[in-house]
């Protein structure tokens, strides 16, 4: 017989220092764009290389919504000028808009233990398999009081992934009205955000928050694993939300 | 002709073999991509039958495309081995055709069907003998005759579906005992499971057999992509199934480049080669952490989980992208591999490959998960045939097919490693057969990387032209096709994605009947397929 009680304990302690420290390890996060002052030209031409209008043109530069980013890197990496600056960290998540923001945390009773409840609305696998990772020793949320839920009944937070194919549609609102208020909706990768890559379609939609209010927005995709916790730590108000949109000053001003 | 003499040629001129075989009623030519064989419709099961009863073919996909000048075409994709060309059976159809012969009733078994259903739900082509059409990729709130994929009906059409009025799905069951019931799995899982419908069919104990419903993800990739330039579809291809991102990314840059003809650089080739099997390491190493999570093995689920995890880090390291985004295009690959970053990996995939062998090893002597896994899920090296299964899931049940031997892409000519193989098709088989693969994987890195050769790493800018392309790859969970037709002015005509995980769902159902409740879990995991995948 295998002696895995000892296996585990010669593992010893693998849990990311990231609650209090920063982690920074190397192959964390695929970082994120930042905005940045061009040139108008150069602006333009950025404007149409992106292929899912995240870059826009803004007062003196380019910004980057990071809800429509889909990591194809074709505004940095093997290019030829101009390109945008490339942000590490993982800090990512924010509120989803003003309303949100007004409503923002759940109450202390929240911020020792949250139980999450997660969907699939027709995401690929990866925002899936970033989640994931959340459970294993390197994340292992449950030692900051998250916790996987079996049922929407005693869920706090819905975390959902995916543009919401057709067919999941109504699945995301049975889901989400069998849950008990107070709760939080967390949208997680591209496609949840904004539709991503495929929608709206046909066959998908643009987005969460077309069916059901959305609170906290954890851009990426998919998101690296630290940014779907920081989602978490957001909603129960135990980090600060970042921002979804970089602009020129506040991309130059965030090297992390 | 004796049959020595037959044999003799086969390989050379399956196109004459073919014409003597179906005197006058097929036109078969063969071409560097396949031979082609062109026949009227009453003709089709017959031939299809001969290829995989006699000559030993195995289907690959259907690819149904609605031609410019009004018409139908069929290709009906079978492949073999390596020495045998591949075989295009071709069917061209008058505009006013709505139905064509059904080939999954046959003899052969039913390794058309899906392609069939899938056929009739997005043209509304029938197919007269398939034994069940209807509802399969479009649920049953989509609205009746309205076909997504003719060229008539716009992708951007935001239709007002009315949500289904009863969400609880109710085909029919095959038991009306009393006591009897069906177990509804899905869509919606209590950890992070993915979107698809399960009904287990019981009388008590013992479920008897499963109902599945897939395509609650269907996101329409093959239609959105149609009209789109090749770097945007390519987008799609990489992220409609982001586990196996790499793969499809490369299936489609190889469809691309066959019909460019565009020559990647052999440090390209071997680039995409240490991507792929880093790609296929980390995926069975994943597969294995579900399936020790399924049988509740809480220490071996974290170990395994601890290797994904340096994987995917690894992959981030020397590719940017945790999950290989942005990596490919057609022409080759856009992140070299600095000198530093090989080092790092040769010493990484070792250390990797060390700590599987021994998760290995300690599972071995687990006699309590072994009891899970043995002689559960079990499918028959005749069932996988039957319905042309591909990947791990095929190599656990006898069949060796893998595409980097019969069709070698990328430096896999280059590099030796062996396709495992076992026969029992049970759970532990397909363990077994998982962590082989890693060890391959990790000795083809091994020889990739102590001879990456220099240069350039992509071709320079390719010019699109039309023409079709059928590209195959084995991603890892199985053989992947990508079909990819290119309009004159290079956009994107047809895109068929024929993915490991649809051809494998299919035959779910045969591991999953007769078996007990609480081995569901244990037999999804360790098919390790994803939904995203298959509904694409």
């Amino acid at each position: 017989m295998a002696n895995w009680v000892l296996k585990g304990l010669r593992t010893r302690i693998k849990t990311s220092a990231y609650r209090s420290a920063a982690e920074a390890v190397s192959g964390l996060s695929p970082g994120q764009p930042r905005g940045v002052a061009l040139p108008a030209h150069d602006a333009a031409a950025l404007v149409e290389r992106c292929p899912t209008r995240a870059i826009d043109s803004c007062e003196g530069g380019v910004a980057i919504d990071q809800r429509r980013c889909v990591d194809c890197f074709r505004c940095h990496a093997d290019v030829e000028e101009p390109a945008v600056p490339w942000g590490d960290g993982y800090e990512w998540a924010a509120y989803a808009d003003d309303v949100a923001a007004m409503r923002r945390k759940l109450g202390h009773a929240f911020g020792r233990s949250l139980h999450i409840r997660f969907l699939d609305a027709g995401a690929c696998g990866a925002c899936m398999s970033e989640a994931r990772q959340l459970i294993n020793p390197y994340y292992n949320m449950h030692n900051l009081g998250f916790f996987m839920t079996p049922t929407p009944r005693n869920a706090d937070v819905l975390m959902v992934a995916g543009p919401v194919s057709d067919a999941m549609r109504l699945p995301l609102r049975i889901t989400y009205e069998a849950m008990p208020t107070p709760k939080r909706v967390v949208a997680i990768g591209a496609c949840a955000a904004s539709g991503g890559v495929f929608g709206p379609s046909f066959a998908a939609g643009g987005g969460v928050a077309e069916i059901i209010p959305v609170d906290v927005v954890v851009p990426g995709c998919p998101p690296p694993p630290l940014a779907i916790l920081h989602g978490l730590m957001v909603v129960v108000g135990r980090k600060p939300p970042s921002e979804l949109i970089s602009r020129p000053s506040n991309g130059e001003m965030s090297p992390e | 002709m004796t049959l020595s003499a037959i044999a003799d040629t086969e390989p050379t001129d399956f196109a004459g073999l073919c014409e003597s075989r179906w005197k006058g009623r097929v036109t078969a030519k063969l071409d560097a991509a396949a031979c082609h064989v062109a026949c009227e419709p009453p003709d089709l099961p017959a031939i299809c039958e001969w290829l995989s009863e006699e000559m030993g073919y195995v289907f690959a996909t259907l690819v149904v495309e609605e031609e410019s000048k009004p018409g139908w075409l069929l290709t009906y994709v079978f492949y073999k081995d390596a020495a045998t060309p591949w075989v295009y059976v071709e069917l061209r159809l008058d505009a006013r055709v709505t139905t064509v012969p059904s080939i999954s009733g046959l003899a052969n078994g039913p390794a058309a069907d899906w392609h069939e259903r899938e056929a009739e739900d997005l043209f509304g082509l029938s197919f007269a003998g398939h034994p069940r059409l209807g509802e399969f990729v479009l649920h049953e709130d989509w609205p009746e005759g309205v076909v997504p994929m003719r060229h008539s009906f716009d992708a951007r059409r935001m239709l007002d579906i009315p949500e289904a009025p009863n969400p609880a799905w109710d085909p029919p069951t095959i038991f009306s005992a009393p006591g009897s019931f069906a177990m509804p799995v899905g869509p919606v899982y209590s950890d992070f499971g993915e979107a698809a419908h399960f009904l287990l069919e019981t009388v008590g104990e013992d479920v008897v057999r499963t109902i599945q419903r897939f395509f609650y993800k269907y996101r329409g990739v093959e239609k959105i992509s149609e009209g789109r330039p090749i770097d945007r579809v390519l987008l799609l291809a990489e992220r409609f199934s982001g586990i196996a991102a790499f793969a499809h990314g490369l299936a489609f840059c190889q469809a691309v480049e066959t019909i460019c003809d565009v020559e990647v650089p052999p440090r390209g080739r071997a680039l995409r080669t240490v991507f792929a099997e880093l790609e296929r390491l980390r995926h069975h190493v994943a597969t294995i952490a579900g399936i020790c999570n399924s049988t509740a093995l809480v220490v071996a689920t974290a170990q395994a989980a601890l290797i994904e995890e340096d994987l995917i880090r690894l992959s981030c390291q020397v590719a940017r992208h945790r999950y290989f985004f942005g990596a490919v295009v057609p022409g080759g690959v856009t992140c070299d591999l600095v000198e530093e970053h090989r080092q790092h990996l040769l010493t990484a995939v070792d250390e990797i490959a060390q700590r599987c062998e021994e998760l290995h090893r300690m599972l071995r002597y687990s006699s309590s998960f072994l009891d899970r896994l043995e002689e559960v899920g079990i499918v028959s090296p005749d069932a996988a045939a039957a319905y042309g299964l591909v990947g791990p899931i095929a190599r656990a049940c006898g069949a060796t097919r893998d595409m980097r031997k019969i069709r070698p892409y990328a430096a896999y000519a280059t590099v030796d490693f062996m396709v495992p193989i076992e026969q029992e098709g049970d759970g532990y088989a397909r363990l077994r057969i998982f962590f082989a693969e890693i060890e391959q994987s990790a000795a083809i890195l091994h020889q990739i990387l102590r001879a990456l050769p220099a240069g350039e790493i992509r071709a320079p800018d390719i010019v699109a032209r039309p023409g079709t392309a059928l590209a195959a790859v084995e991603a890892p969970s199985g053989a992947a096709f990508h079909w990819v037709r290119l309009r004159d002015d290079g956009m994107i005509a047809r895109y068929r994605i024929t993915s490991p995980s649809f051809t494998n769902w299919h035959g779910f159902h045969i591991a999953t009947e007769n078996f007990a409740f609480q081995d569901f879990p244990i037999i999804l995991a360790s098919f390790g397929l994803s939904n995203a995948e298959c509904d694409r």
